[in-house]
């Protein structure tokens, strides 16, 4: 008896993830230039300067989205920690490995920008504040795991071990989120995500939140494009290996490369 | 655009922002190409 593959069992195929985010990371790429194009024109031209910080709120603009990014490519990891860990998805662990330098990037935007943002403002670049503090320590986290990744050559071995580290990591998230409410911080507590409803006058508001549909629409793109390079990689990876036992058996070529499966999970 | 006496850090959040995206963007970039070729030469030529 016959039946067609379940919708998880078709997501976890290599193949079948590469031909559909081919098709869709053209159109990604364009969408999302184009609301950062519209999201950078109400952010400078439309928002008025702030009445009390003048015009360095347009840091606001780039600082925020960072942030966000920056926790939620941490929590799109942990996620698939789960999945490397609970299902041994194929995918999980590279869409893991490829949102590590990004989020890692967007952390690190969003640190030297609220430096920027906290010289004018606060008169210093830096206070070992619980927000700061803890959005400094997922930069270190996320640097910690590209570093682990790079360190363990298996990659089965690397992407279990990545998946624990990441997930004991992840008890840092909620602490980034509460920092400034459960400790008095000289950071400003949330703004927009909080009982009562945002806090910020809706002519910066929605420039904002088109900045973070927008940079989460790229940063996502850009996930999907490198999630892609990634199984290219482990195909490389496989084929490298095939070739080298061939060449250890003095065997002639077995079988014609085309006809290897994609993506073979090692 | 006047952006006033902190004009400087505006600027500078901006560029930097701007810095590590085109860093984040190129390395991608030329990480696919390498792969590419990498596939190429090991005879297999699907994208």
């Amino acid at each position: 008896m016959s039946s067609s593959p379940s919708l998880w069992t078709r997501l976890s195929n290599p193949s079948h993830f590469m031909r559909w985010s081919g098709t869709l990371v053209p159109w990604l790429t364009l969408l999302s230039a184009l609301l950062l194009a519209v999201g950078l024109y109400l952010a400078w031209f439309v928002a008025p300067p702030d009445y009390q910080q003048g015009e360095t709120v347009r840091i606001m603009f780039i600082h925020v989205p960072a942030a966000w990014l920056g926790v939620f490519f941490y929590g799109a990891m942990s996620l698939s920690a789960i999945g490397t860990l609970v299902w041994r998805h194929p995918l999980a662990d590279v869409a893991q490995r490829a949102a590590a330098p990004i989020g890692a990037a967007f952390t690190l935007v969003c640190l030297v920008t609220g430096s920027l943002w906290g010289k004018p403002m606060w008169g210093t670049y830096w206070v070992w504040d619980a927000r700061l503090t803890s959005m400094l320590l997922l930069f270190l986290i996320y640097c910690g795991l590209i570093a682990l990744w790079r360190t363990i050559e298996d990659p089965n071995r690397a992407a279990r071990a990545v998946a624990i580290l990441t997930l004991v990591g992840a008890v840092n998230l909620p602490i980034i989120k509460f920092s400034v409410n459960w400790w008095s911080t000289l950071h400003q507590p949330a703004s927009i995500l909080r009982m009562g409803g945002p806090t910020i006058d809706p002519s910066m508001l929605y420039p904002l939140l088109v900045m973070i549909a927008a940079a989460t629409l790229g940063g996502s793109t850009l996930h999907l494009y490198a999630m892609r390079t990634e199984v290219m990689r482990r195909r490389v990876r496989t084929l490298t290996i095939r070739e080298a036992e061939r060449l250890d058996a003095g065997r002639p070529r077995v079988a014609p490369a085309a006809s290897l499966p994609l993506g073979q999970p090692l | 655009m006047d952006l006033g006496p902190h004009a400087g850090f505006i600027w500078a959040s901006y560029a930097f922002t701007a810095l590590v995206m085109a860093v984040l963007v190129l390395n991608a970039v030329r990480d696919r190409r390498a792969q590419r070729r990498a596939l190429r030469a090991l005879g297999d030529d699907r994208r």
